[in-house]
């Protein structure tokens, strides 16, 4: 956007912060309206599949639910529990909602369509996603209440835990794709699959890779079947138990950011981001946004599916699923993966 | 020029929560502003061009280390008057420990600024390859050059981690673990059996 301002007869450094703030807005609003309709998206499908209607009234089949839902929580009052630590406390949910938007700034929405082309850009999502768990953590010990901080506690342990394993996996993407650039990435699955299918996903090393990616994000962001930080019927709510408000709301807003970051993550990794699922020429006059939301959408849709029907997992499980089965098996994946691409001459 | 208002803004942010690391009094808050520093630095890192080592500090210092240092410090139960009443008894060793690392890092900055450090044999050329990115650099000097350096690295360190689970790892003999694939292969006919009891008797099991 810099160059149509330079055009207008601003100065080069002016029309460079102009863009930029502009770009921002440009990715930041959209996101959050897309957190707003996914909300509504995923309460139907949960409905849907325990034979319910879910949210029917406001608006037509029930669309706006999540608005109205965000003007009531918006008049409601901030209550701060007396003995908590003040400014964490109101700090903690801030950091959860930035985190959960700053990651989307090296995503790329069409060829060359990203905020910041950086070329450790894969790194630089794992950093921001490692910040994420500060948001929890604050908030349990600053609410000095009990549950919050068991919440707080089971927190930090799942998400170490997960991102160990979700390092390797992405490593394994980074080896196929020679680049940390999200672009280059993309770019490298095209005709992947035999010149035709666009996406790593084909391949029988990189599959199991991305059933491990997916469950680890589910993890990750902390959704069902892994949602031990907010077990209703242990924890009452988690380290959101004495958060009413905004406060609360920014919770909600950034934790399905996070999950719409993963699922598009997921699409952008394994099945070829903005490229059309298959490599033939008249699906390219669609745009790569569209192609990039529709996987988006197919990724939230798993998500809520699993949410609907898997029952949650005891806090051992997790554990062990975490360190004994998906660390073990990521490791021998890039190991599986360096040998036959140095077999096959990849890196020559 | 806004190069060097963001160094400036990083540098002083740093100094200050460093500062800040040190007087807090909760020590919850000292590990939050110790945060604070790492990531002031992780954005001086990608000032001066060297974007991987920033990622890298983020991710294994704030992401990783400091969550321990939070989830530890967060259930200490510690009384705050008796730490302070130590603070002017061990101001000295402070003082003298200070020194020590001030005096290094104006070594290490001499030592810099005399030529380049070659460990082992003597090379003639410049240790950065010209004309790669930043990861590739590192990856290319480190599995080539260091290789050897590196490997140790990841003995001693791979030595720590089997040590300290060696050191604290016991035997409780009262759990009973999980087994998951003996329970998966567990089919209804080993654990169920149907009967028909005739009236009036009881089934033996």
């Amino acid at each position: 956007m810099t160059p149509f301002f330079v055009a207008r007869g601003l100065p080069f450094g002016w029309a460079w912060g102009l863009s930029t703030v502009l770009e921002i807005l440009l990715i930041a609003f959209p996101v959050m309206l897309a957190v707003a309709i996914v909300i509504y998206f995923d309460r139907k499908i949960w409905a849907a599949m325990a034979l319910r209607k879910g949210p029917n009234v406001v608006g037509p089949f029930g669309i706006l639910q999540s608005f109205a839902d965000g003007l009531k929580v918006f008049l409601q009052e901030t209550i701060i529990p007396a003995a908590a630590n003040k400014a964490l406390f109101l700090i903690a949910p801030i950091i959860t909602f930035t985190v959960a938007l700053l990651a989307w700034a090296v995503l790329p929405f069409a060829k060359g369509v990203m905020l910041a082309d950086i070329n450790v850009g894969l790194l630089y999502i794992l950093a921001i996603s490692s910040l994420g768990v500060y948001g929890i953590v604050i908030a349990g010990w600053a609410s000095n209440s009990k549950y919050p901080f068991f919440s707080a506690m089971r927190a930090s342990a799942q998400m170490i835990s997960y991102e160990v394993s979700i390092g390797f996996i992405l490593i394994c993407v980074v080896l196929w794709a020679g680049s940390f650039n999200l672009g280059a990435i993309v770019e490298a699955q095209r005709g992947f699959g035999f010149g035709f299918i666009n996406g790593f996903w084909c391949s029988p090393l990189l599959f199991p890779v991305w059933v491990m990616f997916l469950i680890s994000s589910m993890a990750e962001t902390q959704r069902a079947p892994f949602d031990l930080t907010e077990a209703e019927s242990e924890l009452v709510a988690g380290y959101q138990t004495e958060y009413s408000s905004m406060a609360f709301a920014l919770y909600w807003l950034g934790e399905y950011a996070n999950v719409l970051l993963m699922c598009a993550l997921n699409a952008t990794l394994f099945w070829g981001g903005y490229l059309p699922p298959v490599n033939w020429w008249p699906l390219y006059y669609i745009p790569g946004l569209v192609w990039l939301m529709v996987k988006i959408l197919f990724g939230f849709f798993v998500f809520s599916w699993v949410k609907a029907t898997v029952p949650r997992y005891r806090y051992d499980q997790l554990m062990r699923l975490g360190w004994k089965i998906f660390l073990p098996l990521s490791l021998l994946f890039v190991f599986l993966i360096s040998g036959y691409l140095m077999l096959t001459g990849h890196f020559a | 020029m806004i190069q060097a208002i963001a160094f400036y803004l990083f540098a002083s942010m740093m100094i200050l929560s460093g500062v800040f690391t040190i007087f807090a009094r909760n020590p919850v808050h000292s590990v939050l502003w110790l945060i604070c520093a790492f990531f002031n630095a992780a954005g001086l890192m990608v000032l001066v061009g060297a974007e991987f080592i920033a990622m890298l500090l983020v991710i294994v210092y704030v992401g990783a280390v400091a969550v321990l240092f939070l989830f530890v410090v967060m259930m200490l139960d510690i009384d705050f008057a008796e730490l302070r009443a130590g603070f002017i008894r061990n101001a000295p060793l402070g003082l003298v420990l200070a020194v020590v690392l001030f005096a290094e890092l104006f070594v290490g900055i001499l030592v810099r600024s005399a030529g380049d450090l070659h460990i082992g044999k003597a090379v003639t050329a410049s240790a950065t390859p010209a004309g790669l990115s930043n990861t590739a650099a590192i990856g290319a000097l480190l599995y080539t050059r260091y290789l050897f350096e590196f490997e140790a690295a990841g003995m001693i360190l791979l030595v720590a981690m089997i040590g300290a689970i060696v050191l604290t790892h016991r035997e409780r003999g009262d759990t009973r673990g999980q087994n998951v694939s003996k329970q998966v292969a567990r089919r209804p006919e080993d654990a169920t059996v149907n009967v028909r009891p005739e009236v009036g008797k009881g089934v033996q099991l």
